[in-house]
């Protein structure tokens, strides 16, 4: 029974309306969310005793740092669903989770930034974690040039699902190779998230973020993926409808 | 009488290839004199202090083979493409795969290749010595058939593409990252006195896993690109 | 036996033809008419694989060309618009590593043989890229002369670009490998009669 109103949604037609309600509800959630964990974030956990004040950067550093990396996995997911079965609903949702995933990894590298300043003096350090959302983000944005540069719709989607699938298969490679590469030439080992007492604040601020992000990112994605419908459907007969677009 | 089997096609391919290359021989060079270039040109940008040479030396030597390889990359299909003989491929009763792959090395042979070759020549001019140039011969020989296999993907899907060149870079820069931490490090390794053993052995793991993985997704992306 | 069902191509934004139905047994000539895009191409192309339809079935002998994969693929010769031919190697050369590449049998007699058919012996050591584009139409077709042992042929605008006494070459050609029970799907500008013991059309309208 379930099985077969999952599958009712899974057609362009059926799921923007769908996706419009639940926009509304993710908005709200995020909302909330972001506003709890920012609370805690800001005013509510302690003092670091090495970092200071500056340290709250990780509240929204982290989170946009795990985002960035899950919304690449989920990207690749529905790109090969897409590719595998031929779906155009699930093409255009990867497609729809690029730009998100994009701004996340934009917003970690910044914030990794902001934070390192203070901290250490630069700008920028090359320590693990910020090269490898660096690469992340040229996955992303090679993902999105190639779709935009190929004006078949369905050929710009199975290629990019190819690129998507390859850079999901790289991601750890990749990972594993910044790592051992920045042990060998960085002595200390950087870690912008060295916590081994942690206060249980902190964490519940950063778990509170994170779902906050995660809220976002799905309400966000919603939306856009309403208008790659409208976009790529815009011949279909259930758009001449009066208030189809509702 | 049954025609040619699978060896004979796969060497039909990669004789089809050689035997343009030498006929193209300045195709070829461009990219060998491309590399010398780009490798002569980090002195001037950063000062010829022997000391800083002989530590950038690696890194350069790799970044500019890289840079040599996808710059050769663009041309792996696109001629294949414009006059027909790409649809002929995949029409054959040969899996496209193996047909990629011996196009593949084809490339290869007449791109890495002769960058190995060379190579050693312009880590002289960084002042690196006998068992670091070993190292960076060994690590080239592992690594620039990855680049190959992995650029193939790359080149397969902006086959037709306009903005292709900068496109493709794009596209597999990233994923060539791990093979240059891994080929430069061994070299780097060698010539701080530790052993590149490791490295070397990574170079060789990423090699078979992209020989495992990357004609399939080549042909695949051919495929998509013909359509 | 080539069989199409319910056939439907979908290019950008239009559909080019749609709910296609015919079956190609032995000695079967498909005639493919139509204005400039208005879907020849494209449908010779589905019948060979290269594009998906976006709708409807294509079998082999009963199974569908995607499954049955290399055995369609070994009974299949293909001539598009563009000639398959390298410029820097000769006609004999190209063609040498073209049959091989593609599994299909030829000793150098048979090249010649091919060469000759086609009236390009004397210029079979000739870079391909210095000859007309009359005379490499004509080594592509050297080739299909040497694919006679492959049922179906798929021939794009087999006859242009040709002279008079090339045009009716391939024309024998063409039925004789449809007496000897081939297949073959051609479109074409030119009227030229090429005798089949059945022949089935397929109109475009623009």
């Amino acid at each position: 029974m379930i099985a077969i109103r999952w599958f009712k949604y899974s057609s362009p037609q059926t799921f923007y309306p769908l996706a419009g309600r639940l926009t509304t509800w993710f908005g709200a959630l995020a909302a909330l969310l972001a506003v709890t964990g920012l609370y805690i974030g800001f005013f509510v956990a302690p003092t670091d005793f090495q970092q200071g004040e500056a340290y709250r950067i990780i509240f929204i550093h982290v989170p946009a740092a795990w985002m960035s990396m899950f919304l690449y996995l989920v990207m690749a997911m529905w790109a090969a669903i897409g590719l595998a079965w031929n779906t155009r609903l699930s093409s255009m949702m990867a497609l729809a989770i690029a730009p998100t995933g994009a701004m996340m990894t934009f917003i970690a590298l910044w914030t990794g930034a902001l934070w390192g300043k203070p901290m250490w003096g630069t700008w920028w350090v090359w320590d693990a974690r910020l090269t490898s959302e660096l690469i992340l983000l040229f996955l992303y944005v090679g993902f999105m040039f190639l779709h935009a540069a190929i004006d078949d719709p369905r050929r710009a989607d199975r290629a990019a699902a190819v690129i998507a699938i390859v850079g999901a298969i790289n991601v750890p490679i990749i990972y594993f190779s910044v790592k051992w590469w920045n042990t060998l030439h960085q002595g200390a080992s950087v870690s912008l998230t060295r916590s081994p007492s942690m206060a249980s604040t902190m964490l519940a601020g950063m778990l509170i973020m994170s779902l906050a992000f995660w809220m976002y990112s799905i309400a966000v994605i919603l939306k856009r993926v309403r208008c790659v419908i409208l976009e790529r459907e815009r011949n279909a007969d259930w758009l001449r409808e009066p208030g189809a677009t509702a | 009488m049954s025609g040619p089997g699978l060896l004979a096609s796969v060497c039909a391919v990669i004789e089809r290839e050689l035997r343009i290359a030498l006929r193209r021989r300045s195709d070829v060079m461009t990219s060998l004199i491309f590399f010398v270039i780009v490798v002569s040109l980090f002195p001037l940008g950063v000062g010829a202090d022997p000391a800083l040479l002989r530590t950038l030396g690696p890194g350069v030597v790799w970044v500019a083979a890289l840079l040599a390889c996808m710059l050769a990359l663009a041309r792996l299909f696109a001629a294949d493409h414009a006059d027909g003989t790409l649809e002929q491929l995949s029409l054959a009763p040969q899996p496209l795969m193996l047909l990629v792959l011996a196009k593949t090395t084809a490339h290869w042979l007449t791109t890495g290749l002769p960058l190995v070759v060379v190579a050693p020549l312009l880590g002289l001019q960084f002042d690196l010595g006998s068992e670091p140039l070993l190292v960076l011969i060994a690590s080239l020989l592992l690594g620039t058939p990855t680049l190959s296999l992995i650029g193939a993907i790359g080149a397969a899907l902006t086959l037709g593409l306009r903005g292709g060149g900068a496109l493709l870079a794009l596209l597999i820069l990233p994923l060539y990252i791990p093979v240059l931490i891994f080929g430069a490090g061994a070299v780097e390794a060698v010539a701080a006195g530790l052993g590149a053993g490791a490295h070397l052995s990574l170079l060789a793991a990423l090699f078979l896993g992209t020989l495992a993985f990357a004609p399939w997704a080549t042909a695949l992306a051919l495929r998509i690109s013909m359509e | 036996m080539l069989s199409v069902s319910n056939l439907e191509c979908v290019r950008g934004d239009r559909s080019l033809f749609a709910g296609l139905n015919f079956s190609l047994a032995a000695g079967t000539l498909l005639a493919v008419r139509g204005a400039n895009g208005s879907g020849k191409t494209s449908l010779l192309r589905i019948l060979c694989g290269l594009l998906p339809p976006a709708n409807g079935t294509i079998t082999w002998n009963g199974t569908d060309i995607a499954e049955a994969g290399e055995e369609f693929r070994r009974n299949l010769a293909y001539l598009g618009h563009l000639n398959s031919l390298k410029d820097e190697l000769s006609a004999v050369e190209n063609l040498r590593l073209s049959l091989q590449v593609a599994g299909i049998a030829g000793d150098t007699q048979q090249l010649l043989a091919a060469l000759e058919w086609s009236g390009l012996r004397e210029r079979r050591h000739q870079a391909c890229g210095s000859l007309s584009q009359g005379q490499r139409r004509r080594v592509a077709l050297a080739r299909l002369w040497l694919s006679r042992a492959q049922t179906l042929w798929i021939l794009d605008e087999p006859f242009t670009a040709l002279d008079v006494a090339s045009v009716e070459r391939t024309r024998i050609l063409l039925e004789t490998h449809l007496a000897a029970g081939g297949i073959v799907a051609l479109t074409t500008h030119q009227d030229v009669a090429v005798a089949a013991p059945a022949t089935h059309t397929v109109e475009f309208a623009p």
